[in-house]
């Protein structure tokens, strides 16, 4: 490592000179330290009115701290939350004036006692480097080595070998229950697998209520979820599986299809693609009806329902998943098999 | 120790007889407290504004553990899903919701002062965050990480992180819509991690998102785990900076042996009691006044809906304007049929990486291309380093077009303008911005420290135009007063490193030569361009070009005088 050329010896703050043009000139390398400026007096130290009218203004501030404090009892039995949100807004406010009038009171009676009224006479202290004395390093070095040589840790090699495997081993006994438990049945293959099955009916979110295809107009949205039990919907295994099973539903003109991800997986006009967003799981929740385009709001990743959901703007790389669908006897939407890959953002093993 | 004579501290007298002596001798008596307050009671520390930016951090974090508690006895980390049968808000009445969501809900609506201090704790939480950023800002900008305080600036930044994890935890538990899509988000960037991600996720969520799991962990994290650190490394930040002395800003009578202000009692004690107070008290008048995240008008926790224009809290907005501005076109890869998603790792994952990255590593780099290992207790003037004041402002510019990338839907929305071309603005910015913004700062910085040579040398224009016996016109220039000079030549202008020759005397090739030859890069890219203090000789020179030379002469006019010769450059 080069030594840098012009560090001074000394830690002052001084300036060193370095070389310049004007080598030819002889005069002292630095400017010398002019001292702390000279102490300049304020009006409360030179004018006794001033001073006593500080004073009084501090007096006043803590007494209007005192005020808000009662301000606040007074909010708080006078004005309780009633009538809804107008009601606890009101009672919020009053709460909170008189809390800021009591908590600033305290605040600026002491600034501006210590700004007016306080000792404003600059000290001087002395520093210490922060390294230690050679003394006391001697010092803790030769302690150390008598500690170690007492402990004889040096020449009881195995001994010295146990106490290091039993330290690093003991946090097994903690760690490996908590691994074993912490991530649920540990079957990441989950991710693969949403309700959705051949012959599972399309239900509108949240009502549950199934949908005809015939009540689906040209230009219109559906959000859907698969077809379950009310009961099963008020349970939280549902919340984790509607995460992964939501699909968003549009009907365009089957002219208008550039293209499918798989041969008649549309139905009339009608397709469906998850609505879990492939760059990191937001619902893809905004369609728009000219273009049909949807768009994630959360990072702006545009897909073209048109053409298989191609990704055509933003941080998504795969196309939005589609759903098969076709009509059952009854002419509902029915799906005609599950996904054919997993749904939402991509992960290590997704294509394994 | 000390110039003033109002010294009053005297030792406690053999035989107290008022009750507070009578305390104080009990209490010494037991704890040789006596000692400490002779340590600490008159402490000197310098006075400057900027010095308060970190106490407003941990006056919020005393008002966040204040505001936490009451709101911990109220709030009820489920997620067993139950009907809201609260009559207020109206709009929930009858909904399937968490536990937690309709506790937070209650607190809100039946506790008296509830939402005053949910608003309370939301808004400090984003004021001290906001006050940690400023606060690391002054402590780069003024070069207060150098030695001694490299270990505390690393405890800052682990400081600072760990801020984000709090707020991030925090956001997360009230189940509601908004927080459910930014745990999600965070679900797709944890299975983004290559090899492990999966099992990550189902780590974090004990099993497939968003589980049962996720709030009541999120709630030990916030309350118990975060705290805690954040509790025990305040108090190592403290410990230190006591241990150090607080630096101090140059000026006269200031140098790295001595530290100058005033006193800890009573005038500190008296200003940082105000100011706690005055910080709680504006943080009360924002959580009266300023409604923040009114969860019951989002609803409770469905996979379903999201609504545009949702932006996580402030300091979050840098990486969701790097997830947002990241283009997926063939950014993710399969290699050997797995698949690597660096459509998220680079914005989510590298990118905050790099940041925090820069943040650690600063002081020591900086160290080491200057060669330099005194201690520095005197502050720098952010001009008087330009690389590094350079450097500060790069990375601020990358994080705030990250920021406003964060919010592009708003923007597009606020000045009906096209999504899409923000983001390709945004992302030409990103690397644009950055070093535009190098180069204008060094400059700025450069041309600042050449004004105070011009001023040093030549003094103050007065706007007082002299004419001459011979016709000569002159304007009467005044010098610079002691105080203000030292102010302006008293900083160091360190030169690159000096590269030691590739082989040795004897022609033997070097052992490391390659390394300080990167070294030497490095170095000469921070010190190569620099602005020399004035020296007493140049001023003398300065002074003698004209015909008057007397230095302390209130008329005299200084003429032209080389001024560019303080520029040096070494290529």
């Amino acid at each position: 490592m080069s030594e840098n050329q012009n560090t001074p010896a000394d830690a002052s703050t001084e300036v060193t000179a370095h070389g310049t043009d004007h080598g030819e000139l002889v005069h002292p390398e630095r400017f010398t330290d002019p001292g702390v400026p000279e102490h300049r007096h304020r009006l409360t130290d030179t004018d006794p009115q001033a001073n006593k009218r500080a004073e009084r203004t501090v007096t006043l501030l803590f007494v209007l701290s005192i005020l808000g404090t009662v301000g606040t009892l007074v909010a708080y039995v006078m004005v309780p939350p009633e009538g809804g949100t107008s009601g606890v807004r009101l009672s919020t406010l009053l709460l909170g004036l008189g809390l800021t009038v009591s908590l600033l009171g305290i605040g600026i009676a002491g600034i501006h006692w210590a700004k007016t009224l306080m000792g404003d006479h600059e000290m001087i202290q002395e520093r210490h480097v922060t390294r230690s004395s050679d003394e006391a390093r001697t010092g803790a070095v030769a302690d150390l080595k008598e500690g170690a040589a007492d402990s004889g840790i040096g020449r009881r090699g195995v001994l010295k070998g146990a106490v290091l495997s039993a330290l690093a081993l003991f946090p097994l006994t903690i760690a490996v229950p908590l691994i074993g438990s912490v991530g649920g049945d540990w079957k990441v293959s989950k991710f693969k697998h949403t309700l959705w099955e051949k012959g599972m009916r399309l239900a509108i979110d949240p009502s549950g209520r199934p949908i005809r295809a015939a009540d689906v107009t040209v230009g219109s949205v559906f959000h859907v979820i698969p077809d379950v039990t009310e009961e099963y919907r008020e349970s939280h295994e549902w919340i984790t599986e509607k995460s992964k099973a939501v699909v968003l539903l549009v009907r365009l003109d089957p002219q208008d299809i550039k293209s499918e991800q798989g041969e008649g997986w549309s139905y009339d006009g009608i397709v469906a693609f998850s609505k879990i967003c492939t760059h990191v799981g937001c619902p893809v929740a905004l369609y728009e009806q000219q273009t049909h385009h949807l768009l994630c709001p959360c990072h702006q990743s545009t897909f073209d329902v048109a053409d298989s959901a191609k990704v055509v703007f933003g941080p998504a790389n795969r196309p939005l998943p589609q759903l098969p669908i076709t009509v059952d006897d009854e002419g509902y939407l029915v799906a005609q098999d599950g996904f054919a890959e997993p749904v939402g953002p991509s992960y290590w093993e997704r294509l394994k | 120790m000390s110039t003033t004579a109002s010294t009053k501290h005297t030792e406690a007298p053999a035989q107290p007889t008022t009750g507070a002596g009578k305390a104080a001798d009990y209490l010494d008596q037991r704890t040789s407290i006596g000692v400490a307050v002779k340590e600490f009671a008159r402490k000197v520390f310098p006075d400057h504004w900027s010095f308060m930016l970190g106490e407003i951090a941990l006056f919020s974090f005393v008002v966040l553990l204040i505001s936490g508690i009451f709101l911990t006895m109220f709030f009820q980390p489920s997620m067993a899903l139950v009907e809201y049968h609260g009559e207020h808000p109206a709009n929930m009445h009858g909904q399937l919701m968490s536990v937690a969501f309709a506790s937070t809900l209650e607190m809100s609506f039946e506790v008296r002062g509830g939402l005053l201090m949910r608003q309370i704790h939301h808004w400090s939480a984003l004021i001290f965050m906001a006050a940690i950023v400023v606060h690391m800002m002054r402590v780069f900008f003024t070069g207060a990480f150098r030695k001694p305080r490299e270990l505390n600036w690393l405890v800052g930044c682990t400081l600072m992180i760990l801020g984000l994890a709090a707020g991030f935890s925090g956001y997360s538990l009230p189940d509601d819509v908004l927080s459910g899509n930014g745990l999600r988000i965070t679900d797709g960037v944890i299975k983004s991690i290559p090899v492990i991600g999966s099992f990550m996720s189902y780590m974090v969520f004990g099993g497939e998102f968003p589980g049962e799991h996720i709030v009541p962990r999120l709630f030990t994290i916030h309350i118990l785990v975060v705290p805690g650190l954040l509790l025990a490394l305040i108090a190592l930040h403290l410990f230190l900076m006591v241990l150090h002395k607080h630096t101090q800003y140059p000026g006269g009578g200031r140098t790295n042996q001595n530290v100058v202000g005033y006193p800890l009692f009573p005038v500190y004690i008296t200003k940082m009691t105000g100011n706690f107070f005055i910080v709680f008290g504006v943080l009360a008048l924002m959580g009266a006044t300023m409604a923040i995240n009114n969860v019951w008008n989002y609803g409770p926790f469905d996979p379903s809906p999201v609504s545009a224009g949702a932006q996580p809290d402030w300091y979050m907005l840098f990486l969701e304007g790097a997830l947002r501005l990241m283009p997926g076109q063939g950014t993710e890869w399969v290699i050997l049929g797995y698949t690597l998603s660096l459509n998220v790792l680079i914005p989510a994952v590298v990118i905050p990486g790099i940041l925090f990255t820069f943040l650690f590593v600063y002081p020591f780099v900086e160290a080491k291309v200057s060669g330099d290992q005194r201690e520095h207790h005197v502050l720098d003037r952010p001009r008087n380093v330009p690389t590094r004041t350079a450097l500060g402002v790069t990375f601020l510019t990358a994080f705030i077009i990250l920021a406003l990338a964060g919010s592009n839907d708003l923007i597009a929305t606020h000045f009906d303008l096209s999504i899409n071309t923000i983001t390709w603005v945004f992302r030409i910015l990103l690397f644009v911005g950055p070093v535009f913004a190098f180069w204008v700062t060094k400059r700025v910085c450069l041309g600042l420290q050449r004004k105070d040579r011009e001023l040093v040398l030549h003094g103050h224009e007065t706007g007082r135009i002299v004419r001459f016996a011979n016709g000569e016109y002159i304007e009467v220039h005044r010098p610079l007063d002691e105080q203000e000079r030292w102010l302006r030549v008293n900083y160091d202008a360190p030169v690159p490193l000096r590269l030691e020759p590739k082989t040795d005397a004897r022609g033997v090739k070097r052992k490391g030569y390659a390394a300080d030859r990167r070294w030497h890069r490095v170095s000469r890219f921070f010190f190569e361009d620099r602005v020399e203090p004035v020296t007493p000789a140049e001023l003398a020179a300065a002074h003698s070009h004209g015909e008057h030379d007397a230095l302390g002469a209130a008329e005299h006019p200084a003429l032209e005088a080389g001024v560019g010769a303080g520029t040096a450059q070494e290529h």
